[in-house]
């Protein structure tokens, strides 16, 4: 059975292990280099991005997930997962580092404080249908090198990159392992990681 | 190719709950400065608590305590990149209006302010802000989070050091929680009258089995190992008061917590973090208070 981690150092982790497990595979929280060794994927989840940096760092993660994420491990990145994956950021604090997985630079906090994270309505590009997005003090994608494909743009914020894809990662701004009581998950994101995974 | 368009929908329960999630497994420090927020920042808290006297010092000094000076609120904001958090009094629905307008990303609810109301809540539902409260018992929580709270904190005896009411308090929850699960359902009617809760809240715990938003603890945590118990014990992240600025050490202390609060079930950790911290805070048993001193009593 494919196998995908959810780094689990800080952040929404359940929530990701519950997305995963809804599309079939099995998910495991990651915070030791073994785990990470035995995973076929991994999910970066939201979370505080300036805190799971320090934590990668401090418990000797940093470098090995870096190696993996070159080699082509399949990744997601939401949010905070998301600045982790780019080469550069715009508002991080002094010192702060990423993964360099997707060649791109995210503005952090760009949609402003907590009482400007909203839900908005985009279209999910890989189907051409509608997505219900949650941002949570967010960031978006500023620029990115040519080869990224974009999966998602907020046109209630003025046509922002929220969602890309480079090779074996994606990344979203927003957070679609969120979900609200009673509504049904849309869990397509996690559906193209697994995509990936098992090479579809 | 078209692209959907709506507003952007400010203030839903998805997005207050939804930023609650995100400060999961972290630890979330109070801070009575700019200089103090960076170096909670740097020491990787998720989040910093904005405040004018560290419940140490509220308790030594008395008098009635208040929201923080917007300057001394401002300057946070303006110094850290991590959400900041401000406290207003029980009630105080002005002061929440103030804390909203200046931006910060939740308000704290607190007891450890004098409260301004001694009926009422906030009515929380009315801000696009989210709310954390305090609670010591399951009824309570669910009360709070009938009024709009989209976190809750276990309260603990703050400015302390004694992490005995924390510990109480989170079993408390805990076993109310269990105890909901276990219950035939024509036996809920009389258990939300018990508990002094809402029905429908006291149905979806009894089939869930936890609270509908994120469950922190709070009060008297002053080492790595108390953040890592209240972490078995079943808290989602860690709120630490007067323990690390009135430490010996506020920096390393900061940051082995935070690596405790991670690593909670991980005994080889939390002994490697704890080593040579220096001094933690002196501490007053909670015993030694005079009832009518203990701040976990305020709210209801």
């Amino acid at each position: 059975m494919t196998t995908i981690g959810v780094l689990a150092l800080q952040g929404d982790v359940r929530e990701h292990v519950q997305a995963l497990t809804r599309v079939g595979v099995e998910a495991v929280g990651v915070r030791r280099l073994a785990e990470l060794e035995a995973v076929d994927g991994l999910v970066i989840p939201g979370g505080e991005s300036t805190t799971i940096d320090k934590l990668l760092r401090i418990f000797e993660l940093h470098e090995p997930l870096k190696a993996r994420l070159a080699d082509g491990l399949p990744v997601l990145g939401t949010c905070a997962g998301m600045i982790m994956l780019a080469t550069d950021i715009i508002g991080g604090i002094d010192g702060q580092q990423t993964l360099g997985a997707i060649p791109m630079t995210v503005r952090r906090n760009a949609f402003g404080r907590q009482v400007d994270s909203s839900e908005v309505k985009l279209t999910w590009r890989p189907d051409g249908t509608d997505m219900d997005a949650t941002f949570i003090r967010a960031p978006w994608v500023e620029s990115f090198s040519d080869d990224v494909e974009v999966l998602a743009v907020d046109e209630a914020h003025g046509d922002r990159t929220v969602a890309v894809r480079h090779g074996n990662a994606i990344a979203t701004s927003f957070h679609p392992e969120i979900v609200a009581p009673g509504a049904t998950p849309d869990d397509r994101v996690h559906a193209l990681l697994v995509d990936i995974v098992e090479g579809r | 190719m078209s692209e959907a368009t709506t507003a952007p929908q400010v203030g839903t329960d998805l997005v207050k709950r939804g930023m609650a999630d995100m400060l999961k497994g972290g630890v979330i420090m109070d801070v009575v400065t700019p200089e103090q927020a960076k170096i909670a920042e740097d020491a990787g808290a998720v989040a910093v608590m904005a405040l004018e006297r560290v419940p140490a010092d509220i308790r030594a000094q008395g008098g009635v305590s208040r929201m923080s000076d917007p300057d001394m609120i401002q300057g946070i904001i303006d110094t850290v990149s991590i959400p900041v958090m401000a406290k207003a009094r029980i009630g105080h629905f002005v002061e929440a209006q103030v804390l909203e307008s200046l931006g910060v990303d939740y308000i704290d609810e607190s007891e450890v302010l004098t409260p301004a109301d001694y009926t009422h809540h906030i009515d929380k539902w009315n801000y696009t802000v989210p709310f954390v409260c305090g609670a010591t018992n399951l009824g309570e929580a669910l009360r709070r989070i009938s009024e709009g709270a989209a976190m809750i904190r276990s309260k603990g005896e703050a400015g302390t050091g004694d992490v005995s009411n924390a510990t109480t308090h989170m079993r408390k929850i805990r076993a109310e929680i269990k105890a909901l699960t276990a219950m035939p359902e024509d036996e809920l009617y009389v258990a939300a009258k018990e508990l002094q809760a809402p029905l429908p809240l006291v149905q979806e715990i009894a089939k869930t089995g936890k609270l509908p938003v994120v469950l922190f603890t709070a009060g008297g945590i002053a080492t790595p190992a108390d953040a890592a118990m209240m972490m078995q014990l079943g808290a989602e992240g860690v709120f630490v008061g007067s323990g690390i600025f009135k430490s010996g050490d506020p920096a390393t202390r900061a940051k082995a917590i935070v690596k405790a609060t991670t690593f909670y079930d991980d005994p080889a950790v939390i002994a490697e973090v704890s080593r040579g911290l220096g001094e933690a805070m002196v501490g007053i048993n909670v015993d030694e208070i005079p009832e009518p001193h203990r701040l976990a009593e305020r709210g209801w």
